[in-house]
């Protein structure tokens, strides 16, 4: 089932929490609202669940609209940042509360209520758990039972609010793998908030970049990496350099480096910054073409990567590269070495009022 | 480091110190001696007194006057008082501090403040508010007397004293509680499908049952205890409009002091079987509060 909103505005007091925002989730999508604290993506994922109401606009579920009826009656599965289980129950009746609670006419039985419910846990690989309190429950098992109770009542749409944000590292990446795979498996419309961009990236189909109450960019997660529509999702879904210039009838100049920048072929002498991404940038022992010389400030080998910390010999700006182990082993920089950087893709963005 | 030794044999050789961060014995035993004595003089003493004093004629004499009519009927009342007070005490704390904990709307601070009204206000203004209210001369007097409706000096007034005096208990035990608590479950609960009263019952109640039962037991005890308020409105008419407070005070102005005594000795096991109650209440909340903390 699809989930459509129109034009959602939302006001907090003085506060505007989502200004105008449109989107579409197909059915069987699995979408990620992705931004900083204060983008209203929780706000929106909220309004769609009906546990908040919108100042203006649409929800539509499958074209629906769905704005009068009241949050019991969206029939969405929702799962909580901080889970949300029922403390004085045990594990199998949090997961068959949702069931037990439908209307004479559309409960099942007992027998059948337990059954489902011992189902589901199996399905979240929380079997031979169903007689424990959540209070004796990790983390990780109470966030998956959050979601077998969630999809206990068959919903046409799951929304999960950060519901990997309370957890630590290894588990995080657990969960979240095991979820894609859940959502593969059940095809389930499902949109996820979160914060971490790495989180978004691996698991959504889509990503819808935040800011400010408003959508930045909505696209695959390719899309918004390496084609991002604007610096705030640039510099938001990884580290960024900035290089500072102006930019004249399609063409920039960037300090030493020359770059075509035909989307701004109407530019006339406009103060523009290019970013580049330090995976983007290619260092040289010596100049080959229009480089920068930088000067090695720091060398920190992070895992699979080595991060040099530079700094422009001309105005003295901060730069970081980032290069495969095997690429730093053949240049052998250490710190107190020159080199030469060029970026291998950079974008450039006219200088409005977006400030970092 | 003979130097340090030498410190070390210092410190360990201190005024009976068990360590570095407690008091000396002698600190330790003087503390509980003044806490033990201040428990004795003013708690233990005067309750041993009660019973020695009712029991001063002998058992016999002890059952006579309990068993006296308008001791039976001074009985009567008080649990009837209570029956009434408390269960409707129970229902407006539980939606007051429901409606205070779950939900922000105007007044909110004023209702909080008018539910700590009864505390503020001495017992004895509390009683007269309803005389000046519902007495002959009072605001609705002349209403009453049209109507025949009987409020002071009969039973009503009493009812309606104790329940204005009781009134804040079981709200001021709920409320903290059930915001400590949040609303989350109960969200969880609606988007389940779940309406309005099965939230509550299922939810909501389950994890206050502590609290409202601790808070139901202090509103009891009151409700059967109070005197002052009490006292303005009732009219002390033997047999008729006196509760076991009023009665204690009518048999020990007439100087029968065992009875009086006897009756006092079924308030203070009132009183002792409250504080019973209280501690296992506390204690079965503490155990399920294992249940509600969150794992390491």
């Amino acid at each position: 089932m699809s989930i459509e909103v129109k034009n959602i505005r939302k006001r907090f007091g003085r506060f505007d929490a989502l200004n105008g925002v449109d989107l579409k989730v197909e059915t069987g999508e699995l979408v990620a609202l992705l931004g900083p604290s204060g983008s209203g993506k929780t706000t929106l994922l909220r309004i769609i669940a009906g546990l908040e109401e919108a100042d203006t606009g649409d929800v539509l579920f499958h074209g629906e609209d769905v704005a009068r009826r009241s949050a019991r009656d969206r029939q969405v599965g929702f799962v909580f940042q901080h889970y949300a289980l029922f403390r004085h129950m045990s594990v199998l009746e949090n997961v068959a509360f949702g069931l037990r609670v439908r209307p004479r006419r559309l409960r099942p039985s007992n027998a059948v209520i337990k059954e489902r419910s011992l189902e589901l846990l199996n399905l979240v690989q929380l079997e031979g758990l169903a007689d424990r309190r959540p209070s004796q429950l990790s983390g990780g098992q109470r966030q998956r039972v959050a979601l077998a109770r969630a999809l206990a009542v068959e919903p046409r749409v799951l929304l999960l609010d950060e519901p990997f944000g309370a957890l630590d590292a290894k588990v995080r990446q657990e969960l979240r793998r095991w979820l894609r795979r859940l959502q593969d498996e059940l095809q389930i419309t499902t949109l996820f908030v979160t914060h971490d961009q790495e989180e978004a990236l691996e698991v959504a189909d889509r990503v819808v970049v935040m800011n400010g109450g408003r959508i930045e960019q909505d696209g695959t997660p390719d899309e918004v990496y390496e084609h991002p529509a604007t610096p705030f999702v640039y510099n938001f879904l990884g580290s960024v350099n900035l290089f500072h210039g102006r930019v004249h009838a399609g063409e920039a100049q960037l300090g030493p480096l020359s770059v075509t920048a035909p989307e701004h072929a109407r530019a006339d002498n406009a103060p523009a910054i290019g970013y580049v991404r330090p995976h983007d940038l290619d260092v040289q022992r010596s100049p080959n073409g229009t480089t920068v010389e930088v000067l090695v400030r720091h060398v920190s080998a992070i895992g699979p990567v080595v991060r040099l910390e530079l700094e422009r010999k001309d105005d003295g700006a901060a730069i970081e590269a980032e290069l495969t182990r095997e690429r730093f082993r053949e240049l052998a920089v250490k710190a107190g070495d020159s080199v030469h950087v060029k970026p291998k893709k950079l974008k450039v963005f006219v200088n409005d009022d977006y400030s970092i | 480091m003979p130097g340090g030794v030498a410190q070390g044999g210092r410190l360990a050789r201190g005024k009976g110190r068990t360590g570095s961060t407690s008091e000396p014995v002698v600190v330790k035993v003087l503390l509980t001696l003044i806490a033990l004595g201040f428990l004795g003089l003013f708690l233990v003493v005067p309750l041993a007194a009660v019973f020695h004093q009712a029991f001063e004629k002998g058992w016999q004499a002890y059952l006579a006057a309990i068993q006296e009519p308008t001791a039976m009927a001074a009985i009567r009342l008080t649990l009837l008082t209570a029956l009434i007070s408390v269960p409707l005490n129970l229902v407006f704390g539980l939606a007051a501090s429901w409606a205070i904990a779950k939900f922000n709307f105007m007044g909110k601070n004023l209702l909080l403040t008018l539910i700590d009204l009864p505390f503020a206000v001495s017992p004895v203004i509390s009683g007269m508010v309803f005389v000046l209210l519902f007495g002959r001369q009072g605001l609705l007097g002349p209403w009453m007397q049209a109507h025949d409706f009987k409020i002071i000096f009969a039973v009503p007034g009493i009812v309606l004293a104790t329940l204005f005096v009781t009134f804040p208990f079981v709200a001021r035990e709920m409320i903290p509680l059930m915001q400590a608590q949040g609303t989350e479950e109960e969200q969880a609960a609606v988007v389940l499908g779940a309406s309005g009263w099965q939230m509550f019952r299922r939810v909501t109640l389950p994890n206050v049952k502590w609290g409202l039962l601790y808070g139901v037991i202090l509103c009891n005890a009151r409700a059967m205890g109070e005197f002052g308020a009490v006292s303005v409105v009732s009219g002390h008419i033997r047999g008729l409009t006196n509760t076991l407070p009023l009665h204690v005070e009518i048999m020990y102005n007439e100087y029968e002091f065992a009875g009086a005594f006897a009756v006092a000795s079924l308030l203070t096991l009132l009183a002792l079987v409250t504080l019973v109650l209280k501690s296992l209440v506390e204690w079965f909340s503490a155990r399920g509060m294992d249940h509600a903390k969150p794992a390491a």
